[in-house]
This record gives structure tokens, C-alpha cells and sequence, in this order.
């Protein structure tokens, strides 16, 4: 990622940053040294940088994973994907048979997450699935998306809901007039989750989680990782600053604040007070947005011709004038704003504000950056491109939703276009790509090779004039996304005065074909020029 | 017994802010607790406040006002546990909510109960913001979910604009009836609901400041002799044309039982009425020379 040294056999550390990069007699001019070899039969590529993710995957791993794909947990524990509802089912009982029958623990739910029932046909979950797992213990499990719960009988009489009459679009009925345990959206899940163990103050700040996430990262080969977002409370922030700070913590953590039920003015006070705390392993100060809401959820704002299946457009999260009060005021104030949108109508509507925003304050380096922006067009990502803005695209949808978006969501035409990553590039718009873990696995590696190749769960491949090189997509997940961070200055490549963040791979990603490049073992990583083997984290 | 609620919806500048302020003030004596969610810096006038407490504002006569931020749910889930005695909630939404999702919201939760949704519109500016690319569906789906309707600033149009802008709103909000109004100036009663049932006359209705209420609205008390097929009487109350905006009243059914018909825009709910309550009067609140009082005095004579 270094274009001066591409490729090299030695790198020199001091003080946790790199001093040189090269063949091993020009560093040695640095004076005297070690020679560490251990990685001598191993390739070192730039740390890796997640641009859109959530701290919270690390707190879901406390949850029973039931989800359709094999997926690794904290401890490099791969659990295998369920492969029907009565899989889905049986690790509820086994998970269920290990929780104790005292009535102290009859009183706990069993919570899993991760569930995806598009992958098991036009079968319904329904609260009798759950019902055999358990009928006197509360049982709740989050679907992939995290924007619908499956419950049993009992969780849905904890929450007021096992009654007749209920009048709402997220809580279907069954035959019988009763909620059949599918809840769907906020307002629905929220009087459900205390129940079930989804707390969402729980979900949110949580030490351990943040631990677990951590080595998750060094799995990965991840060396800084973004939490979008958060409302950052100030307890919140203090045990940020002391968890990221000890020696041993192995990932810088970037987390913005949730632009939410405050004021523009509010919200770029917090972020700019929040920057006075900021260490070199917690950066803050940046403010996300959401504009509109998800695709699959038919929450995203879609210009014409709409939804493929006619469901109605979606919806506004923040009001126009509220963004471009935000936007104006965070560049006045130098603060960096991602912003939420998903559809091609959110895309348009926030670079709308942007434009106007940068005529009352112009901003030659703002870095705004449009996160997802699933569905933009070339137009878009030439206006993008005008304006200064970078963007952060969601290749995993490819291989996760790909199929559903071909079928039902957007449509053929729109799934083959999504995530234009090739169209980026070409326009020159500066690019990151995301995992949005948990709601996709946390792996660059992964997210590269869904950019690469665009495939999905059935091997249909979406658009191949989309798909771009193995060389782009490594620089996308790392200089790219360090540069929508404003941290390429600091991260994203092997160069000198860099901080000495690597990530170490078994394999060579530039050899091992596009193919296989989700496949690429990682043995662990460096950071700040400290190793984190990822089989002793 | 549930907390009644009203969803108070409309895009930004509309004017909900100045709506709950002037219900606030006219409370007289009903602890409302207020919960918004909105860009505003400041929703509540400072001279009602008398204190403050992280996320809660104290207000005068035993109100309160919560920021909910990014949980409305949570906010009423825990409204009973931090503030006992609360008689009525006002949800004030976000500009760009969709009122009828926050009203079927509520109707989870077993704690409260819909009484109605009123969403506000700017007199001058909603015809071009249902034009809008963006927000356009936004404002027609806010006013489609509405029972009441109040447009707002109508002194700034001319009685054309006015009367072509309600007929518009009226078509856009099939199931509501609307109220043109200067600065949110409407009976609090309209959104607040009657009180007691008991007798009201037209010159109780209060208006702040301007023209006084009776100049504007009007009000009848009806006397339904003995038992009443309730819903028939309801159905004709909120019929297209009767220009209904409010009616309460205990009233004896078909059965015998006693219960409360509440009336909002063409909305009804008939609900048992408390042991204790007698049967009175049926008031209906509606516009002066739009409130049908011959038709609504024989409805309530045919369904008795």
C-alpha cells in the first residue's frame, strides 16, 4: 500500500511506530537493532481498518449464535450455521439444558441472535418453534438484521403482548388472533428485549463486550475499528479510555456519537469536548447520521421507481433541516459527520444538504463520508466526487442478501448495481468497504472478497462490471478506510513515521486468486508494534 | 385505568412546540407529562419551567416534559415507576415521524390507550412541502393518519388560500377533520379532551389570547333520555358532515351499563365508564357554522 515500497522483506520499528521499510541492509543505517524473525515466513500487510462496525458484535458472543452461515466467535471457535428452524430450535434446547432449573434461574432468559429465516423458504418462526425449547423461561432471539425478534409464549406474556387485539404493523397475528412471536422494528422489540435479555443499555457500553470485540479484531486482522454509533455518555467514555489504554488492549477504537434528540449546536459541543479526551488508542469526536433506514427492512428512502415489490418508500430518520444544520455546523467546527443512507433518495437528499451546507462554509478536506450508500448511481458518485464527500459501501449485502435483493427488494437491474464499487473507484470517489458487524461477520478479508467477487449465498454473481481488483480492495480496507477516518496520515500503509500496525497472514492475498481471498489465514497481528498472536488473545 | 394519549405529529415549524406550550398552560389542574423528541432547543417556554432533572423538565401546575430521545417505548415503559399520578400524556414526534406508526405504537402498550392523533400544518407552507421530493410523502402520510388536523397560521394566507388549503387537507386526511387556527390557537379541550362530561357551555371554551373561543366553536350539550344504542349514536356523530371535533359524555347503552363515548375528529371509543360515574350530559365541541347542531340533537334522539 506503499506505492515507493510496494513490496519489501523488512520492516523497522521504534516506539511502536515504523522507522523504515525495506531491504534489510538500508535499515540498518538507523543503528543498532534486533532482529526479530518470527514472521519471516509470513506476509505483513497494513493493519487492517473496519470503517462501519459496532462494538456490540463482541457483547452478542454472550448470546447463543444461531445464524444461517458458519460463523468465529471471541475465542476462534467456529459455530457451524443453522441450516432449518429445527436446527435453530435444537441449540435453543441444548443451550436451554445448560442453564439450571433453580427458580433463580428459571427467572433467566435464553437469548440467542444472528437468526435469518429468509434462508429456510417461506417457513414462518413462530412463537410455538420456541414454545418447545421452553414455556416457563422467557426465550428471545434477534434476527441477523437486529431490526426484528423472534420470541416464545412466555416472553410475549412477560411483555403484555399474549392477548387479543393487538393492532400494530410489526406484530403479525396468528389464526388464533395472538401475536405469532415476530417483532418487527423498535418500538415492538423494545417492550420485548428486557425480557429477553436485550437490554439495550446492556447492548450499548459494555466492558466485556468491548474486551471480546477486541480479540475478535486480532482475529481478523483488524487494528483500528470504528463504533458507529453511540451516544457516548460520559461513564461510557470513561471506561473506553481506560479499557483502550491498557497495554494489552490491541485494537484503536474510533466511535462516533449518535446524531440524536439534541441539536446540531448540542451535538457538535459533546463531539468537540469529547475530542479533549481522545488517546492515541480512542479517537473521538465525529458525529454519525442516519438518514434513512435498511433496505431489506423497506426503511430505506428509494428514489423511483421504488421497491421492487411495491412495499411503500421508507422513511426519514433525521428531517433535511436538521442535516443541514449539522453539516454546516460540524464544518464550521472542523468535525467529521458519516452519515446513515441507504437508499439512493437518502444519498441524494444528504448530498443536497451537503452542497448547501459548503456554499455558506466552504470545506476543501471535510471527509464526510456516505456510509452504505448501497444504491447511488454514477450520477451520484460523480456528485460525491464534486463534492469532496467519500463513500463506505456494504459488499457483504452481495453474498448475506444479494438473492433477496435480486428477487424482492430492489430488483435485478439495482442488486447487480449495488455497492458500486468499480463505479467508485473509477470516478475517483474515496472508498471504504464494511462489514456492519454484528450484522454482518466482522473479517475484511471477507468484505474484500464480497467487493471482489459479488457473489451470493446461491453463487448468482451480482454485476460483474461492479467487481474490482484484489490489489483496490486491499487498499480499500486499509488506506481507504483510514482515509474516510481522517487517520491515513497515521495508518493504512507500511511507510515511515506510520504507527507500526500490521496485519499477519499465513497467506499472501495477492496470490492466493480472488477466489479463495475470504480464505487467507491470519495469524494475528501488530499493533503499535505490539504482537497479538491471535491463538494466545 | 389507562393513561389516555394524544400523538402530536407535523413536520417542523408547524407548530407543535407552541401547541403543547399553550396546553401546558391551560392544564388547569391536569398533570400532563409531555414527551418530545425534536430538534428544538428549547420546547418548553422558561417561564413555565420551575425546575430540571437530567432528561426531565419540571413544569408549573404538576407537569412535566421528557426528552425520549431514541425510545419512546422506554420512556412510557418507565413513566408510571418515575412519576406516579400522571392523568395524561402528550407525545410530541419528531418532524419527520409518522404519527398513525407512533399511535399504533402506543396501542402495545397495555398501560395506555390512544385518545387521538392530532398533527399540525402550516397554512402557508403545506401544499409545497407535500410537493417536495423528500419530505413530500412524509407530510401526506402525517396528515392521512390524523384525526384532528390543526392548519395552522392562517393568518398569513388569505381566506381563498384558507379555505382552498383546508379543502385540500381534507381530502389528504380522510379520516380527520380540520381546524384552521393563528398561532395554534384552539381550545385546549380539542386536544386535551372534556373533562368531566358534566355540563360545558360554549363560553367555557378557552382560547389564548385573540378572538374568544365562542366567536369560533361552539358547543351542545345533549340530554339523551334513558338507554342509547351508543354506537349508532357514535357513528352518526363522527358521519362526514357533522362537523364533530370533540364529544364526551356518560351515557346509559341498550344494556344498561354505563360507559363513556369519547369522540375525536371521526374517531370514537366506547369504553365501560368508572362504578361511581352517573350518567350526564353528551357534550360535542365542533366549529361555529360547521357543527351540525340539528342533525347532532337528532342523531342522539333517533339512537335513543
Amino acid at each position: 500500500m506503499n506505492p515507493s515500497r510496494p513490496e519489501a522483506t523488512h520492516v523497522a520499528v521504534r516506539d511502536g511506530r515504523i522507522l523504515g521499510v525495506g531491504p534489510l541492509d538500508e535499515l540498518t543505517g538507523w543503528g543498532p537493532h534486533t532482529l526479530d524473525t518470527r514472521f519471516a515466513d509470513k506476509v505483513l500487510m497494513p493493519g487492517l481498518v473496519e470503517g462501519h462496525c459496532h462494538v456490540s458484535e463482541g457483547t452478542l458472543w454472550r448470546y447463543h449464535y444461531l445464524g444461517r452461515f458458519d460463523r468465529m466467535d471471541p475465542d476462534g471457535k467456529i459455530w457451524p450455521g443453522a441450516a432449518s428452524v429445527e436446527e435453530v430450535v435444537t441449540r435453543l434446547h441444548q443451550g436451554e439444558a445448560k442453564m439450571g432449573a433453580s427458580p433463580n434461574a428459571l427467572g433467566e432468559p435464553l437469548s440467542g441472535w444472528g437468526l435469518d429465516p429468509i434462508y429456510y423458504g417461506e417457513r414462518r418462526v413462530t412463537r410455538q418453534d420456541f414454545d418447545k425449547v421452553s414455556t416457563t423461561r422467557a426465550v428471545g432471539v434477534m434476527h441477523a438484521s437486529g431490526h426484528i425478534f423472534n420470541v416464545n409464549s412466555r416472553a410475549l406474556e412477560l411483555a403484555g403482548l399474549l392477548r387479543p387485539g393487538v393492532n400494530h404493523p410489526g406484530v403479525p397475528l396468528g389464526v388464533d388472533g395472538l401475536p405469532t412471536g415476530e417483532l418487527k422494528g423498535p418500538d415492538a422489540m423494545t417492550l420485548v428485549g428486557n425480557h429477553i435479555g436485550f437490554d439495550r443499555e446492556v447492548l450499548a457500553n459494555d466492558e466485556p463486550g468491548l474486551r471480546q470485540f477486541a480479540r475478535l479484531c486480532v482475529r481478523q486482522g483488524v487494528t483500528t475499528a470504528t463504533d458507529l454509533a453511540n451516544l457516548l455518555p460520559d461513564d461510557a467514555v470513561a471506561m473506553m479510555v481506560r479499557v483502550t489504554g491498557e497495554a494489552t488492549f490491541p485494537v484503536r477504537i474510533m466511535p462516533f456519537r449518535r446524531f440524536q434528540g439534541i441539536t446540531a449546536q448540542q451535538a457538535v459541543k459533546h463531539v468537540l469536548a469529547l475530542r479533549e479526551k481522545s488517546t492515541a488508542m480512542l479517537r473521538l469526536g465525529q458525529i454519525k447520521l442516519f438518514v434513512d433506514g435498511s433496505i431489506q427492512g423497506f426503511s430505506a428512502r428509494l428514489r423511483w421507481p421504488g421497491y421492487y415489490n411495491g412495499a411503500p418508500n421508507g422513511l426519514w430518520y433525521t428531517p433535511p433541516e436538521a442535516i443541514r444544520d449539522l453539516y454546516r455546523l460540524a464544518l464550521e467546527a472542523g468535525v467529521l459527520v458519516h452519515s446513515h443512507t441507504n437508499g439512493d433518495q437518502a444519498s441524494e437528499m444528504a448530498l443536497d444538504c451537503l452542497e448547501g451546507a459548503l456554499q455558506g462554509e466552504p470545506a476543501r478536506d471535510h471527509r464526510f463520508t456516505l456510509q452504505h450508500c448501497q444504491l447511488a448511481d454514477a450520477a451520484q458518485f460523480r456528485r460525491m466526487k464534486a463534492l469532496g464527500t467519500c463513500v463506505n459501501l456494504f459488499p457483504n449485502h452481495h453474498f448475506y442478501w444479494g438473492d433477496q435483493h435480486y428477487a424482492t427488494t430492489v430488483g435485478p437491474e439495482r442488486a447487480m448495481r449495488m455497492n458500486a464499487c468499480a463505479t467508485a473507484l473509477s470516478v475517483g470517489v474515496p472508498m471504504a468497504i464494511h462489514s456492519d458487524a454484528p450484522v454482518t461477520p466482522l473479517g475484511p478479508l471477507f468484505t474484500a472478497w464480497a467487493a471482489v467477487n459479488r457473489r451470493t449465498a446461491s453463487g448468482k454473481v451480482l454485476g460483474t462490471t461492479e467487481c474490482i481488483g484484489v490489489a483496490d480492495a486491499l487498499r480499500t480496507i486499509t488506506l481507504g478506510a483510514a482515509y474516510t477516518l481522517r487517520l491515513d496520515g497515521e495508518i493504512g500503509s507500511i511507510e515511515v513515521g506510520k504507527r507500526a500496525d500490521f496485519a499477519v497472514l499465513e497467506d499472501d492475498p495477492l496470490e492466493i486468486g480472488a477466489e479463495r481471498l475470504k480464505d487467507v489465514r491470519i495469524w494475528g497481528t501488530v499493533q503499535g508494534g505490539r504482537v497479538f498472536a491471535a491463538a494466545d488473545v | 385505568m389507562s393513561v389516555a394519549v394524544t400523538v402530536i405529529g407535523g413536520y417542523l415549524g408547524a407548530g407543535k412546540t407552541t401547541l403543547v406550550n399553550h396546553l401546558l398552560r391551560a392544564a388547569d389542574g391536569l398533570r400532563l407529562a409531555v414527551l418530545v423528541n425534536d430538534f428544538g432547543a428549547l420546547p418548553i417556554d422558561r417561564d413555565l419551567i420551575v425546575g430540571s432533572d437530567g432528561d426531565t423538565l419540571e413544569i408549573s401546575g404538576g407537569c412535566i416534559c421528557c426528552s425520549y430521545g431514541s425510545d419512546l417505548m422506554e420512556a412510557l415503559l418507565e413513566l408510571p415507576r418515575r412519576r406516579p399520578g400522571i392523568d395524561r400524556v402528550l407525545i410530541e414526534t419528531s418532524g419527520v415521524a409518522l404519527p398513525g406508526m407512533v399511535a399504533s405504537a402506543v396501542g402495545l402498550l397495555q398501560d395506555y390507550a390512544l385518545d387521538g392523533t392530532v398533527v399540525l400544518a402550516d397554512a402557508e407552507t403545506v401544499r409545497r412541502q407535500a410537493a417536495d421530493a423528500y419530505i413530500g410523502d412524509t407530510i401526506t402520510r402525517q396528515l392521512a393518519a390524523a384525526d384532528l388536523v390543526i392548519l395552522n397560521r392562517c393568518d398569513l394566507v388569505s381566506d381563498a388560500v384558507r379555505d382552498e388549503t383546508v379543502q385540500w387537507v381534507e381530502a389528504e386526511a380522510p379520516n380527520g377533520r380540520v381546524v384552521p387556527a393563528e398561532r395554534c390557537a384552539v381550545p385546549a379541550e380539542l386536544v386535551l379532551g372534556l373533562r368531566s362530561g358534566g355540563d360545558r357551555a360554549s363560553n367555557t371554551l378557552r382560547t389564548p389570547g385573540g378572538v374568544a373561543a365562542s366567536v369560533l366553536y361552539e358547543a351542545v350539550d345533549l340530554r339523551p333520555d334513558g338507554a342509547v344504542d351508543v354506537e349508532r349514536l357514535a357513528r352518526a356523530l363522527t358521519a362526514s358532515g357533522s362537523g364533530v371535533l370533540r364529544a364526551k359524555g356518560f351515557l346509559r347503552d341498550k344494556e344498561g351499563r354505563l360507559v363513556i363515548l369519547q369522540v375525536v375528529g371521526r374517531r370514537f371509543e366506547i369504553s365501560y365508564a368508572p362504578a361511581d360515574a352517573t350518567p350526564g350530559a353528551l357534550v360535542v365541541i365542533g366549529l361555529r357554522g360547521q357543527l351540525d347542531c340539528a342533525g347532532v340533537g337528532r342523531a342522539a334522539y333517533l339512537s335513543s
